[in-house]
């Protein structure tokens, strides 16, 4: 029998289809049929100038915005070859590392909902509001924060910040005990989730898979660790690994990232630096509003960005980030003009939706839910 | 670092920390075995393209390439004609490259010899033109209103 999931299912959390060959219960094959959020962003890209790009980069993953900030600034900052003073770094670690905790709730919430635990929902979406509100103070935008931009950071943290989030920051090791709390003692999660949804550690690295998919399987690969960018290097924190492989291990790891997470956030909060949050180079960074009201060169300044944009030097440059998803990686070629030439978003759900057929193929109808919830990936994030 | 040696290696070039491999496209196949098996590069990360247009020739595929142990990055770059552009697949190294493959052949109109399914991904199945070429353009194709 075919079987067609999708377009619209619950359990997808998007727009994606998948169509099943069944025998009995069992999958004998899955294709996937993606592309029906595709917008044509890399192409967009290329007709705006480098400065208004990091919007775009905001609409491709709708629960980490940051992380897809951080990495396009990453790379054009490589291009311009410029340093970041060390308070726009922590504040950019501090606000991925909150953006992680956003991601990892509502896949929480949703993934418990599509197993039938309804209330982890709830109470995810509670903490995620707190999230929420703490990156609008930050930036004026609860999602679309358009914050980490290339030379620093776009606005000086808020008054009051260290209070808001110390206070959430706080508490929130507690609910996560809570969450596992409710889950772990809930003999129908366990039955779900254990010994669901095992897929290879070689088809994996064979297939592109990063993130905790692959963490849950024994390998270490964080390139928070690995390759660190931003400062992470002087952050103390573990890489979160499980060897079962399974829906459950998958469940575990991210269940130790938002702790981690939330120890680094606290770090980050303790030991933020002094000094500015936008680097000294004033042919990309948009000078202070005072600073125009007096001087000729920063209205100059101003001027030729927001006109004519600033301008990169030609050439290419690649730069990967741990997202909550897996490896988010860049690859920008320059031309030497205020527009990027090309943009290629190596995003990590298209990679990981690609060992969905794999995951699939052998197991019960039943459990594709729970191993297509495990996967964690996000539609526009796959189609861009 | 860059202490690569293959026949299909044209050029070895170090910017910005990054290293990039010119490839000869006829051995791309032969070339990434090579560093799959012997260099460890075990996962391929991306398959992209970037169109140089009018400039011949008018293709640049572009390949990424990580290893876990030790880490590293590597790229490496083809050449590809833009009158009637193809390369020959490396599904058969890994087989990650298989939606990648489909990715640029969507929307760059590259085509992949050997690929076992070679058809759109992101685009609709009966598209015609391939967008992120540089002649396309970005606003009004086909449905636009400028024609009204």
């Amino acid at each position: 029998m075919t079987l067609n999931m999708g377009p619209q299912h619950p359990s997808t959390h998007g727009v994606l289809r998948i169509v099943i060959e069944l025998e009995g219960e069992t999958i004998k094959k899955a294709e996937p049929d993606i592309g029906f959020l595709h917008t044509g962003i890399e192409k967009q890209c290329e007709a705006i100038n480098w400065a208004q790009v990091v919007t775009l980069t905001d609409r491709v993953d709708y629960l980490s915005n940051l992380a897809n900030n951080l990495v396009y600034a990453l790379t054009v900052e490589k291009l311009l070859q410029m340093e970041i003073p060390p308070k726009a770094q922590w504040l950019r670690v501090m606000l991925v590392e909150l953006d992680r905790l956003n991601s990892h709730l509502v896949w929480l919430g949703t993934h418990a909902l599509d197993i039938g635990a309804m209330s982890m929902f709830f109470y995810c979406f509670r903490e995620r509001e707190d999230v929420l509100r703490l990156k609008e103070m930050f930036s004026g935008q609860r999602m679309m924060t358009s914050y980490i931009r290339p030379g620093g950071v776009a606005l000086e943290p808020p008054r009051g910040w260290e209070k808001a989030m110390g206070k959430f920051i706080r508490q929130f090791p507690s609910k996560v005990d809570e969450y596992e709390n409710l889950l772990d003692s809930n003999p129908i999660w366990k039955i779900r989730t254990q010994g669901v949804g095992f897929i290879s550690v070689e088809d994996m690295l064979d297939l592109g898979v990063t993130g905790p998919m692959l963490r849950a399987a024994g390998i270490p690969l964080d390139v928070r660790k690995t390759e660190p960018y931003s400062s992470y290097e002087k952050f103390n924190f573990k890489v979160a690994t499980r060897t079962e492989n399974d829906v459950y291990a998958r469940y575990r790891v991210r269940m130790e990232e938002m702790r981690q997470s939330a120890n680094i956030i606290v770090q980050a909060m303790e030991g933020m630096p002094e000094g500015a949050f936008q680097a000294d180079s004033p042919h990309v960074v948009l000078p202070d509003r005072e600073k125009m009201k007096t001087q000729m060169e920063a209205l100059i300044y101003h001027f030729k960005i927001v006109t004519e944009g600033y301008r990169v030097p030609a050439g290419e440059a690649y730069q990967a980030v741990e997202s909550p998803r897996g490896e988010i990686a860049y690859y920008i070629v320059s031309d030497g003009t205020s527009k990027p030439y090309r943009v290629h978003m190596r995003t990590p759900s298209f990679a990981n939706l690609m060992a969905l057929p794999t995951l699939l193929e052998g197991t019960l109808i039943a459990d594709s839910i729970a191993s297509l919830g495990s996967m964690d990936f996000v539609l526009g994030d796959t189609d861009r | 670092m860059s202490d690569f040696t293959h026949p299909g290696i044209l050029e070895t070039k170090v910017a910005l920390g990054e290293t990039t491999l010119i490839a000869d496209p006829a051995q791309i196949v032969d070339l990434c075995r090579h560093l799959k098996d012997n260099e460890k590069f075990v996962r391929l990360t991306s398959i992209t393209a970037v169109d140089w247009h009018p400039a011949e020739p008018r293709f640049e595929v572009v390949y990424h390439l990580h290893s876990i142990e030790p880490i590293r990055r590597v790229r490496v770059k083809c050449r590809v004609s833009g009158q009637n552009p193809e390369i020959d697949s490396v599904f058969s190294v890994w087989r990650s490259a298989d939606w990648y493959e489909r990715e640029v052949f969507d929307l760059f109109g590259i085509g992949f010899r050997n690929h076992p399914n070679l058809v759109r991904i992101l685009m609709p199945l009966d598209w015609e033109g391939h967008p992120l070429r540089k002649d396309y353009p970005v606003h009004g194709y086909k449905y636009g209103y400028a024609k009204e």
